[in-house]
């Protein structure tokens, strides 16, 4: 079996430039915003053989009657599937009407047709296109939803020591500062119904859990306890939190609810870090753990038991749990030490064998890979000359291939909305 | 080492292999070939460079006050300067740290001369002489002790590197800091240990709390009561010295005692 499935096995889509329907000149800024996001959205989703713009043909039809489906189907467009719609900007409003046609059957084209509003700017317009494109994935792809409207958070180093807690769209679009403590806020990790990010600052009393609600815009009350209390993370239900705390004197993994409250130890050898739950049961937990000298990669039941050390040396950090159960990816120099060879990359290992593929090589520092919620993509921090403030966000297919930077200079630690 | 490789890439095979068959739904979608087009990527850091800007220039000293003969670790960083001095010492990178060791209170005077002129900064290094008074009086048992005295007294802990053990020279170092507090009952001390900005950041704040603990441990050891030290981690975060090198990162990983009022 091959991973290297040919483009022939994709549908092949078209994405046709969306007609105005009015003269209004901001509807050309919205438009353009509109049309780009929509071919960039289908084509990330790596399921799809896009048709370039200029193999398409000039017509741009605004409506299912406006459509002579036979001519997308033919070469050399040669179209399996046809998007297209129109867009109307009035009074301030953004109007998309989008259509899907099934470019093979010509009696009965259409799929389906939905109409979108929102306010007329390029930010709404942007987000229109990522509704509609995730609306054709999860029709084309078998039920498995987009991720065009997903979100990643992150860290922003401000300067000075002070890193903020940000948030972007899936692409790198949209990059905005939620948080505004002047410290060290590192670690972010959204609840699974996107209404909380949980993440760790630095206070007078060391680092402490935090939480900030992005219902409410702000941070919300979270117990402080003694010891360092660092990198949350949220069981698939939301109604736990796992995470690292030395309240007892050394590092142990800990359960607590979303309000920090029916706290309980998991580990108590010290030394654990970075949990990260099974998603897909719940009923795991993967961590950090440097009780036998250098932190390795653990699995364990989530009441505790079970432990089972993953990796067989190096230096193993980050660890992510795929959607589907399946794999966990992580950060691992697996010749970690002053002068070794090598360097810190991103890994994937399939839990149910222990067996790995490494991602990244030779990009520099790689750490903190997070999953996109289809489990197709992962994004990760890279610092290509191995300075903290160089570090920023890339993503890439999760076999690795077809990497971006998704920022600059001065992101880190990212965070994938689980949806 | 060929052998090993050879496994490796055979692993990485196998398990190639076993994502498609385990995943072929997964693995249909991320087959190579696809091509994800990404949009409108602000870069993060937007502050463009204006025509010539001032040089910035700041410039520190750890400790500041040290007994004759003891050394002082120079930290200097500037932005924008071409060309960097400090008296005494010469012609500087832009950016470094230097071990000295002045013979009398100095005051370290930096330029920073750059296209868009020149910023200066300075950082006093105070040298007490041997017959100064540095131990304890004995009789301030209700003094908080003043900040030299205890910056003479209770001195950083140095660690090997991913290590918390403490090191001989630390140890003589938390017996000279254990006395002091012993002989001032009052003074109560924060220990923050910090990493070097090597390895993860979060299981680098576990390494800085245990570093941190080891300290305490030591110095409840040797009589100091546990509630009178207060101990924090900061892992890899507000490093005290920003370079790749050896000297720097030994620098990073340390416990740094300070006065908790």
């Amino acid at each position: 079996m091959e991973i290297n499935k040919g483009a022939a096995d994709k549908i092949r889509v078209a994405a046709a430039d969306f007609k105005p329907l009015s003269a209004d000149p901001q509807a050309s800024s919205e438009k353009r915003v509109f049309d780009t996001t929509l071919f960039s959205d289908l084509s990330s989703a790596g399921i799809f053989d896009m048709v370039s713009k200029s193999m398409q043909p000039t017509a741009t039809p605004g409506s299912q009657q406006e459509i002579s489906i036979a001519q997308w189907a033919s070469a050399p467009t040669s179209a399996s599937m046809v998007a297209f719609g129109n867009l109307n900007v009035s009074a301030g409003k953004l109007v998309v009407n989008g259509f899907l046609d099934d470019a093979k059957n010509a009696q009965y084209p259409l799929i389906f047709t939905k109409m979108y509003t929102d306010e007329a700017t390029d930010d709404a317009a942007r987000q229109v296109a990522h509704r509609f494109a995730d609306e054709i994935i999860f029709r084309l792809s078998g039920g498995v939803p987009g991720i065009a409207e997903s979100k990643i958070y992150y860290v922003r180093l401000m300067g000075d020591g002070v890193k903020e807690i940000a948030e972007m769209d899936f692409d790198g679009a949209n990059q905005h500062i939620l948080t505004h403590l002047g410290t060290d806020a590192i670690s972010p990790r959204v609840s699974p119904d996107n209404s909380r990010i949980a993440f760790s600052a630095l206070s007078r009393d060391g680092f402490q859990i935090k939480m900030y609600s992005l219902l409410l815009n702000r941070p919300v009350a979270f117990p402080t306890a003694g010891g360092s209390n660092i990198s949350p993370a949220w069981g698939p239900g939301g109604s736990q939190l796992a995470f690292s705390s030395s309240r007892l004197g050394r590092n142990d993994i800990w359960v607590s609810d979303p309000q920090g409250a029916m706290a309980r130890r998991l580990t108590s050898f010290g030394f654990d870090s970075s949990p990260t739950w099974n998603p897909k049961t719940g009923s795991q937990i993967g961590f950090i753990s440097g009780r036998t000298g250098l932190p390795q990669l653990y699995t364990m039941d989530s009441d505790g038991s079970g432990v089972t050390r993953m990796t067989d040396g190096g230096y193993a950090s980050s660890p992510s749990w795929s959607p589907n159960g399946q794999f966990i990816a992580f950060a691992w120099d697996r010749k970690y030490g002053p002068g070794a060879p090598g360097g810190q990359d991103i890994y994937v290992m399939e839990v149910a064998t222990k067996r790995w593929i490494q991602l990244t090589n030779g990009i520099g520092r790689c750490d903190f890979p997070t999953w996109s919620p289809d489990g197709r993509h992962i994004a990760f921090a890279n610092s290509p000359d191995g300075r903290a403030n160089h570090t920023r966000i890339m993503g890439m297919l999760a076999d690795g291939t077809d990497r971006k930077a998704l920022t600059g200079a001065g992101a880190d630690m990212p965070n994938w909305s689980w949806k | 080492m060929a052998n090993e490789r050879k496994t490796e890439f055979m692993n990485g095979q196998r398990m190639r292999t076993a994502i498609v068959a385990g995943a072929a739904a997964l693995l249909m979608l991320t087959a190579a070939g696809c091509k994800k087009k990404v949009n409108d990527l602000p870069p993060a850091n937007t502050e463009a460079p204006s025509s010539v800007p001032a040089p910035t220039a700041s410039i520190s000293a750890d400790p500041l006050a040290i007994d004759l003969g003891q050394s002082v670790v120079l930290n200097w960083r500037t932005t924008n300067a071409t060309s960097v001095s400090i008296d005494g010492i010469g012609q500087v990178n832009v950016n470094g740290t230097t071990t000295v060791s002045p013979a009398n209170s100095t005051n370290f005077h930096l330029v920073a001369k750059g296209d868009g002129g020149t910023t200066e900064a300075n950082v006093r290094v105070t040298v007490r002489i041997p017959e100064a008074p540095t131990g304890p009086t004995g009789n301030d048992d209700g003094n908080m002790g003043s900040e030299a005295e205890f910056k003479a007294n209770v001195k950083d802990l140095f660690f090997d590197y991913d290590s918390y053990e403490l090191r001989p020279d630390a140890q003589s170092s938390v017996s000279s800091a254990a006395r002091y507090l012993n002989a001032h009952p009052a003074v109560k001390v924060l220990v923050a240990g910090y990493c070097d900005d090597r390895g993860s950041a979060e299981y680098n704040i576990t390494l800085g709390e245990n570093r941190a603990n080891s300290a305490k441990t030591a110095l409840v050891n040797a009589g100091v009561s546990p509630n009178r030290v207060r101990v924090v981690s900061y892992g890899k975060e507000r490093q005290f010295c920003t370079e790749e090198s050896e000297s720097c990162w030994q620098q990073n990983r340390r416990d740094q005692f300070s006065l908790d009022r």
